[in-house]
């Protein structure tokens, strides 16, 4: 397996790994900035969610990959962004104070609910993710004074500096600055201090702790710091969609971000945006291959949700390294052409980590 | 005070079937540390089942309810034998996104099989009423009632008297132990899923008269979770009264506190608990070694 040498704590704090991935990402800013250019509005659209999905996954990925706290609860982070953003422009406040605002909100209920999970592991913070989760949805259905309850709103143009953000390429490039400023706000969290306290509470608390790791400090702030990510992606799907209401926001939503992450390979930044561009490609894929199914099977209407559900199976089954892993042993071969050899990433059954009990 | 009566009891009743999947949820949590978040679909599958027995089969009551059960206990062996034994070993959250994609294809299947609508399931206990003094009270919520105190009681003899329930015991404290003493561990971990699966048959085909039998009925397993963790998640006594609780606690919800508290009632409760007991009310709290 190739690792890039490190000879000083110096090159284990690089942005980029080497020099080709610098032109390689390089290439990558290119293109999605030409991407208007060239492409209509359904591209920049899906473009789009991947950003905003991307975004979420993102912050579940620290929560969830890299401090290894259970949330179910995610989807309520992006409604309080989403109906946060929508109630102030409303009432006309300019974009970016609210856009401020949803992710502020989103980051202090992120830090009620970090509360308990102080207290909980495992399952029981996925239960409590979750009950907290259903009580935001009941709350956004009831407070229909200022949500408008089942009704819904209509989301206004987002206006910035007097700028109005109207067209689906206007909301793109916007999506798409906030999304690479998320990609180094959190690359930047995980390559300091308080991304390997994370990491080292992920693999044991106890042994965290004894490090002098303040457990209640790096747990809270982690959901915080989730929660106010999502928060923000809350607002710019509010933004992208111009419409939203308490159903898109329920507990399937939160499921779908999980799965978003397992798929995409949990620990990865790579592995969430990965993750994301699945999701947002498999239903394409999905339309496709129904043109060559029976019609019986075609008109099926739960062929997306079973097509997932089944995927996500498989893939906890059998690559639970996720889409990185395929990326990962992708560059691998690529790198090491005629000496690739197929046991190369294979893990070794009995880990450690296997015989001690969560 | 009627009014209030009357509550309790469909409280209860709705409580009783909540209690009874909570309890196959924790009898397969407890002995294979597998969180089965697709127990409501599960119990849905039951449900279905029983009502096509009874229903398009025209089976006598009690023998489609038995076949129904018979049937789940099958699904549920085959559920651990090819879906969550080759998780052995991997992590929490792998188990949780497993069951949760395995809900969604249960719901999926069900309405593929069976179609999206509502179905009513008829048994000998419906339209029919009970009087106490001047209560009324409705057959079914007290039959609801009955059937799960003679389960549970049948559960309790059995994990007491029985020596496969005993070594269902063994296996859950200890597998390894277990397995040293000579219990078929895989086998046994087999029975723990056809019986908690057996047991959610039972409270959906329980359940099909006061909710009717539909794709989403599932979600009940969503309320059943938090009267889980109420109870102490390892504890199988904790489960019937956390059940029980959350039953009651929505259906008062309904009479004292304003509109829409009934619908998170039981999820306020459930995050009061663990602010407060986050080993829930019967729950141990494990001292871990590092």
């Amino acid at each position: 397996m190739h690792f890039p040498m490190k000879t000083s704590y110096r090159d284990d704090l690089h942005l980029f790994k080497d020099r080709s991935s610098v032109v390689l990402y390089l290439f990558l800013f290119a293109f999605l900035i030409a991407l208007p250019f060239v492409t209509g509005d359904y591209v920049q659209s899906q473009v789009t969610f991947v950003f905003i999905n991307g975004m979420v996954a993102m912050g579940m990925m620290l929560l969830v990959g890299h401090t290894g706290q259970i949330s179910l609860g995610h989807a309520a982070f992006f409604a309080v962004g989403a109906y946060t953003s929508t109630v102030l422009e409303i009432r006309g406040i300019p974009f970016l104070p609210a856009f401020a605002a949803a992710g502020a909100l989103s980051a202090i209920i992120g830090l009620i609910i970090g509360l308990p999970a102080l207290r909980l592991k495992g399952i029981y913070l996925a239960m409590a993710t979750l009950a907290f989760s259903f009580i935001v949805e009941e709350v956004i259905v009831r407070w229909s004074s200022v949500t408008k309850g089942n009704r819904g709103m209509t989301v206004p143009d987002a206006s910035i500096f007097g700028f109005k953000v109207s067209s689906v390429t206007h909301v793109y490039y916007l999506s798409g600055v906030v999304f690479w400023l998320v990609v180094l706000v959190i690359i930047n969290i995980l390559r300091s201090r308080t991304g390997r306290a994370l990491g080292a509470l992920r693999d044991s608390d106890v042994a965290a702790e004894s490090m002098g790791i303040n457990l209640a400090m790096f747990k809270t702030a982690a959901f915080a710091i989730s929660a106010a990510i999502t928060g923000l992606a809350g607002a710019l799907y509010a933004h992208k969609l111009a419409y939203i209401s308490p159903e898109q926001f329920g507990i399937m939503l939160s499921v779908e971000f999980l799965m978003i992450i397992i798929v995409g390979g949990l620990g990865s930044l790579h592995g969430a945006v990965f993750g994301s561009i699945f999701f947002i490609v498999l239903p394409q894929i999905i339309v496709t291959v129904k043109a060559y199914l029976p019609q019986k099977v075609a008109e099926l209407p739960v062929l997306d949700s079973a097509t997932f559900g089944v995927l996500v199976i498989l893939f906890v089954l059998f690559e639970p390294r996720g889409l990185n892993g395929y990326w990962v042993r992708f560059k691998a071969y690529l790198s090491l052409y005629p000496f690739y050899r197929r046991g190369m990433f294979r893990r070794s059954r009995i880990g450690s980590a296997d015989l001690i009990k969560h | 005070m009627n009014e209030f009566f009357q509550q309790l009891i469909s409280g209860t009743a709705v409580g009783c079937v909540y209690a009874l999947v909570a309890l196959g949820f924790v009898l397969i949590y407890k002995a294979t540390d597998v969180v089965n978040f697709a127990h409501g679909e599960v119990m849905m599958i039951g449900a279905f089942l029983g009502l096509t027995f009874i229903d398009t089969l025209h089976f006598p009551y009690w023998l489609g309810v038995i076949a129904a059960v018979a049937c789940m206990t099958v699904f549920g062996a085959l559920l651990n034998r090819f879906l969550l034994r080759p998780l052995a070993g991997q992590g929490i959250l792998s188990v949780i996104v497993v069951t949760l994609g395995l809900s969604i294809l249960l719901r999926a299947f069900a309405s593929v099989m069976w179609g999206p609508e509502t179905f009513p399931l008829e048994t000998p206990f419906s339209r029919k009423v009970v009087r106490i003094a001047d209560l009324v009270l409705s057959q079914e919520h007290v039959a609801i009632i009955v059937l799960t105190v003679l389960l549970v009681a049948a559960l309790y003899a059995f994990f007491r008297y029985s020596r496969l329930g005993i070594a269902m015991q063994a296996t859950s404290e200890n597998q390894l132990a277990a397995y040293y003493v000579g219990i078929p561990v895989n086998r046994v971990h087999s029975m723990i899923w056809a019986l908690g699966a057996a047991i959610a048959g039972i409270a959906g085909i329980m359940l099909a008269p006061i909710s009717f039998v539909q794709v989403n009925m599932g979600y009940v397993g969503l309320k059943a979770f938090p009267a889980a963790v109420l109870g102490g998640f390892g504890s199988i006594p904790g489960a019937i009264v956390g059940g029980i609780i959350i039953g009651v606690v929505e259906s008062m919800a309904v009479l004292y506190l304003p509109e829409g508290f009934n619908n998170v009632a039981a999820y306020l409760l459930l995050l009061i608990v663990l602010m407060v007991r986050p080993q829930g009310l019967f729950g141990v709290q494990t001292k871990r070694r590092v």
